[in-house]
């Protein structure tokens, strides 16, 4: 193995693992509002770009398809909340769980009869060719890294800048004080649906280019970027991103391994991640759990 | 400020049992639980008189995912750690009992307790070190478990033992002599037995000193520690107990399906267990029963449905059996006995 | 009480024996009557592998237009489809209810190599025609052992062959590096490919890389093959990660000879997206025409196809193969049953699947007929060559067989 493919590998990696980060983020996104994790974004993701690709195909340009998608995605997340998710509002967290799971059949299931199964490209809208003109990282998945980057600052910034932000922390952690000062709570959780679902959105596009659309296409990366927002800290944005690089990263330079090649690759990757966890339970940038008595 | 996902965020609610004392419609609820016990052994134990071997097959088919989800239930309902990897379990014990029966020809009752034993080990020891994570962090390790069993089987050097992607056969097992039973009874009245026994130890285990030990780590860890109780070996304790009865439940789900491969052991199927689990009943050992019907003969429901959209009508019932039931069957079961009840006497 | 008790287990027991009676048939031909042939069939319409159902879903379509043009030999045929998710458990849970529930006449192309495995015995045991299964492994052409049981497609390993008898003869000197899927799919080419290159296989191939289904991408796996300094590339992979493999050997500037397995060579659903210059000079081999290749637009082989896909399927993809696949096994399946008459009876549709004669279908390529015998469990066996253009898929050399086993 010379230094040239090791640097290929890592550069490869921190490409795919843009992917993961902003998969990531919208992990994280869903979790500030809701306090527990959706299984069904990656899904939601596949979904929304779906979307996308049908205003493409009918004739819309990039830009007005990826914005209109945007805000269908939005109101979609708020629309799951609002009537999906409110009857069963006091029911245990494990039920709401299994919602979640039957949305991700139901998302699957509907993306590949409406839409079949061959893979579909979809469009880049960064020009084509390699950063730089050269071979180690394509314009497009340094394109998705700085668009991954954008949205986890203004993620970042909603959440410590602005007013709404602070009323969503709230709501999410603790419901009966916050209403207690005025936040309404509801609203705020249905807020946080819809911002996850339109950052999932995001991700699902610039993600499709890479691994071409078809409605299996978020099953692998779901994973990976779930174990990348809790490796980074599942309640800290920039941890997550940060986590879904290194997922990445890692991924790539473990099929260098001589013994373990491509055929443990997931394993040792995931064997790695939890090994992470065991160092730093709840992730490396999440912030310490410390119950005292 | 304290922050991110504790057991309580992920476990329910301790179960509320109806006060004794009340009765339905004269008849006291010690005696019709007494009675819906009854019937349900006599229609266990005449159902295969009747049905076809068919659904002989699916009845111990349903019974296995019981006992499988009993074990979940276990660990996640009564003890507060949730877990998506428990189909690596039920892998384990799948295998020891494939690998027993086809390459050393043990016979196959020899298997479970085998594939129970080294259940308890590996599970204990996983949960060893799963002691320092919690909720979602628990989750995600035990996911990672999961994901990564399939591609383990299928790792080229272990092929002679496991078989790799062409995976094992098993001989189905006859009666013993004498018994007028064939094979599909036979292994249906040998689940029954299994389960039964299984079922009546969580039954004690969990109405038991431990038993409590373990639900109070779940309903306050903090509180429980300053009261003695040795969390982590508990918690470990837990985590074995829990593998051992989902590995008994994959050495016999090889038995009675006669075939172990990689594919039968992906990450859905630990999210079977648990959509299992919270259909029947967190924290209720007669729901796990139901859960196991449930898994069953849903997908099959679905498919009825629609065929095109078979995975998208199995979504739309398990929400709209969350929306009926939010706390599983066990927790309907207990809705309606409080509605109708009355105090006795 | 104890009355109640009684009187609930009896009304169980009835209901029970009500419920799983079988319905009347002739007692020597199951699953058959004066006017219906029951054929049942597991497909995965759930969950990942659930692109594979279309297979399923152009076999009822086709089924439909053999009943509305009058069935066979007076009788229409009721096609009885099963999701099993591609879980084996499921899998035997479903034929085992097509066997013994409905009393189907045959099993006809299950899919998946997993899956079938998991029922191959029990068929057999049964003595119920396990027919056409819909997989390429090897191990269903096996009279001696397993008399009930008939594969259908060219199987992966002598494709693979077909392969290393090329690069024998063009390139003997070649350094080739192996993408492939880690299952018996993938596994079963690479082993097809070092059986036919025999004792050179180890100083030839140069890398191997495996991926799971849930890998996102296959870029890693990519570059260390090129790394290798391999100069052919055997891509055996489905068409999502081969159109992935394709572009990211473009992108990274290696130029191998690239050889690409049967199940993802269609122009439309997978060179198309890689993008068609990416994917000239790629090598493959065939047996059916793909219904995105234009040259094969005026024959009438593929106008009865698609005139058939407008008709029985509107809503089926047309550019994927999967309907190709289902379309001509239905055929094959429509065709042992005539030759069957009027003696529908396992045994005898066994016999008929065991003795097609050079049966050719008008969507497969021009010269390939199906074959089988009393030791040839084999239908297909012939492949033909052909080189990617930019446009259409060039056909050279001669229709080659697969031969197992030499």
């Amino acid at each position: 193995m010379d230094a040239y493919t090791i640097l290929q590998q890592a550069i490869s990696g921190v490409a795919t693992g843009g992917i993961y980060a902003s998969v990531a983020l919208a992990v994280v996104m869903i979790y500030r509002a809701i306090d527990h994790f959706n299984f069904a974004q990656g899904e939601m993701a596949m979904f929304s770009t779906y979307i996308a690709w049908s205003l493409m195909h009918a004739g819309l340009p990039y830009w007005w398809a990826f914005i209109l998608t945007l805000a269908i995605s939005f109101l979609g997340g708020v629309l799951i909340e609002r009537v999906i998710f409110r009857p069963i509002h006091d029911a245990p967290v494990l039920s709401h769980v299994v919602v979640f799971i039957g949305l991700l059949a139901i998302f699957n299931s509907a993306a590949g009869f409406i839409w079949d199964y061959t893979i579909k490209p979809f469009p880049s809208p960064f020009a084509s060719g390699g950063l730089f003109g050269s071979t180690l990282i394509s314009l497009h998945k340094a394109g998705m890294i700085a668009v991954t980057l954008v949205v986890l600052g203004l993620v970042y910034a909603f959440f410590r800048f602005t007013e709404v932000g602070l009323a969503m922390r709230a709501a999410a952690q603790n419901p009966e004080s916050a209403r207690l000062v005025g936040v309404r709570v509801e609203w705020m959780t249905a807020l946080g649906w819809g911002m996850a679902a339109a950052i999932g959105a995001v991700a699902g596009m610039m993600i499709a280019h890479d691994v071409y659309l078809e409605p299996n296409m978020m099953i692998g990366v779901l994973l990976y970027g779930f174990a990348g927002a809790i490796v980074g800290g599942v309640d800290s944005p920039g941890g997550a991103v940060f986590g879904g690089f290194l997922v990445g990263i890692i991924e790539n330079l473990v099929g260098l391994v001589p013994f373990v090649g491509s055929e443990l690759k997931l394993t040792v990757a995931l064997v790695l991640i939890v090994g992470v966890l065991m160092v730093r339970p709840s992730g490396i940038f999440g912030t310490r759990v410390v119950r005292r008595v | 400020m304290t922050v991110g996902a504790g057991p309580q965020a992920v476990i329910p609610p301790k179960p509320v049992r109806p006060p004794s004392g009340l009765a339905v419609a004269g008849i006291s609820l010690r005696a019709w639980r007494r009675f819906w016990l009854v019937l349900g052994i006599v229609v266990a134990l005449t159902l295969p008189l009747f049905a076809g071997s068919f659904t002989t097959f699916q009845l111990t088919q349903a019974a296995i995912y019981a006992i499988a989800i009993l074990g979940l239930n276990l660990l996640t309902g009564f003890n507060g750690q949730f877990s998506l990897g428990h189909s690596a379990f039920y892998a384990i014990g799948a295998y020891t009992a494939a690998i027993m029966m086809d390459q050393w020809e043990i016979a196959y009752y020899w298997t479970l307790p085998a594939a129970g034993l080294i259940c308890l080990v590996v599970g204990f020891l996983f949960g060893l070190p799963a002691l320092r994570l919690e909720g979602l962090y628990l989750a995600l390790a035990t996911f990672a478990l999961a994901v990564a069993t399939p591609q383990i089987l299928k790792f080229s050097p272990l092929e002679e033992w496991t078989g790799g992607v062409q995976g094992i056969f098993i001989l189905k097992p006859d009666a013993p002599p004498g018994l007028p039973l064939d094979q599909d009874q036979w292994l249906y009245y040998f689940t029954l037995a299994v389960t039964a026994v299984l079922f009546v130890c969580a039954r004690s285990l969990v109405r038991s000193r431990t038993g409590r030990a373990i639900m109070a780590i779940r309903d306050n860890p903090i509180a429980a520690r300053s009261m003695g109780i040795n969390t982590a070996l508990y918690k470990s304790l837990t985590f074995g107990v829990s593998a051992l009865y989902t590995g008994v439940a994959g050495a016999l789900g090889a038995i009675v399906v006669q075939f172990v491969a990689p594919d039968s052991f992906t990450f859905l199927l630990a999210v079977t267990f648990l959509v299992g689990l919270v259909i029947g009943g967190v924290g209720s050992i007669p729901g796990s029963l139901a859960g196991g019907l449930f898994v069953l003969f849903l997908p099959n429901l679905a498919e009825q449905i629609s065929k095109g959209l078979a995975w998208g009508v199995y979504g739309v019932i398990l929400i709209l059996l969350i929306y009926v039931m939010p706390s599983g069957a066990a927790g309907l079961v207990r809705l309606v006995t409080m509605r109708l009840a009355k105090p006795s006497g | 009480m104890k009355m109640t008790i009684l009187a609930m287990s009896l009304l169980s027991a009835a209901l029970a024996g009500a419920a799983f009676a079988g319905p009347a048939a002739a007692a020597d031909m199951p699953g058959v009557t004066d006017t219906t042939i029951k054929i049942g069939n597991t497909n995965p319409y759930s969950g990942p592998a659930s692109a594979y159902g279309t297979i399923g879903k152009t076999i009822d379509a086709y089924f439909r237009k053999v009943n509305a043009e009058g069935g066979i030999n007076g009788r229409t045929i009721e096609f009885i489809s099963y999701d099993d998710g591609y879980s084996p458990p499921k899998t035997v849970e479903q034929t085992r209810k097509l066997v013994e529930s409905d009393n189907v006449a045959v099993v006809f192309q299950g899919l998946g190599t997993p899956t079938n495995s998991a029922v191959h015995k029990y068929l057999n045991s049964k003595k119920v025609p396990q027919l056409f299964v819909a997989t390429g492994a090897t191990k269903w052409g096996d009279p001696e052992n397993y008399p009930w049981t008939i594969g259908w497609q060219p199987n992966y390993q002598s494709e693979g062959r077909i392969y290393a008898k090329y690069l024998l003869e063009e390139k003997p000197d070649a350094k080739i590096a192996i993408l492939y899927q880690n299952d018996d799919y993938g596994k079963d080419y690479v082993q097809g490919l070092k059986d036919g290159l025999g004792d050179k296989a180890s100083s030839m191939i140069v890398a191997e890389e495996s991926y799971e289904t849930s890998d996102p991408t296959v870029d890693s796996q990519v570059i260390n093959l090129k790394s290798s300094g391999a100069d052919v590339f055997f891509n055996v992979a489905t068409p999502k990660f081969a159109a992935q493999a394709i572009r990211k050997v473009a992108e990274l500037g290696w130029e191998p000879l690239h050889l690409l397995n049967n199940v993802s060579n269609s122009p439309g659903a997978v060179l198309e997206p890689a993008g068609l210059e990416n994917s000239t000079g790629i090598i493959s081999a065939f047996y059916h025409m793909d219904p995105t290749d234009s040259q094969w637009a005026d024959h009438p082989g593929y106008k009865e196809w698609l005139a058939f896909m407008d008709e029985y399927y509107p809503d089926g993809d047309k550019k994927s193969t999967f309907t190709v696949f289902g379309y001509l096994a239905a055929q094959t399946m429509e065709h042992v049953l005539r030759q069957a008459g009027d003696d529908l009876s396992r045994e005898n549709i066994m016999k008929q699947a065991a003795s097609i004669q050079d049966l050719e279908l008008g969507m497969l390529l021009p010269g390939i007929k199906i074959n089988t015998g009393p030791s040839d469990y084999f239908p297909i066996e012939q492949m033909q060559m052909a080189r990617f253009n930019g446009t259409n898929w060039e056909l050279f050399g001669e229709i080659i067989s697969g031969e197992i086993g030499s």
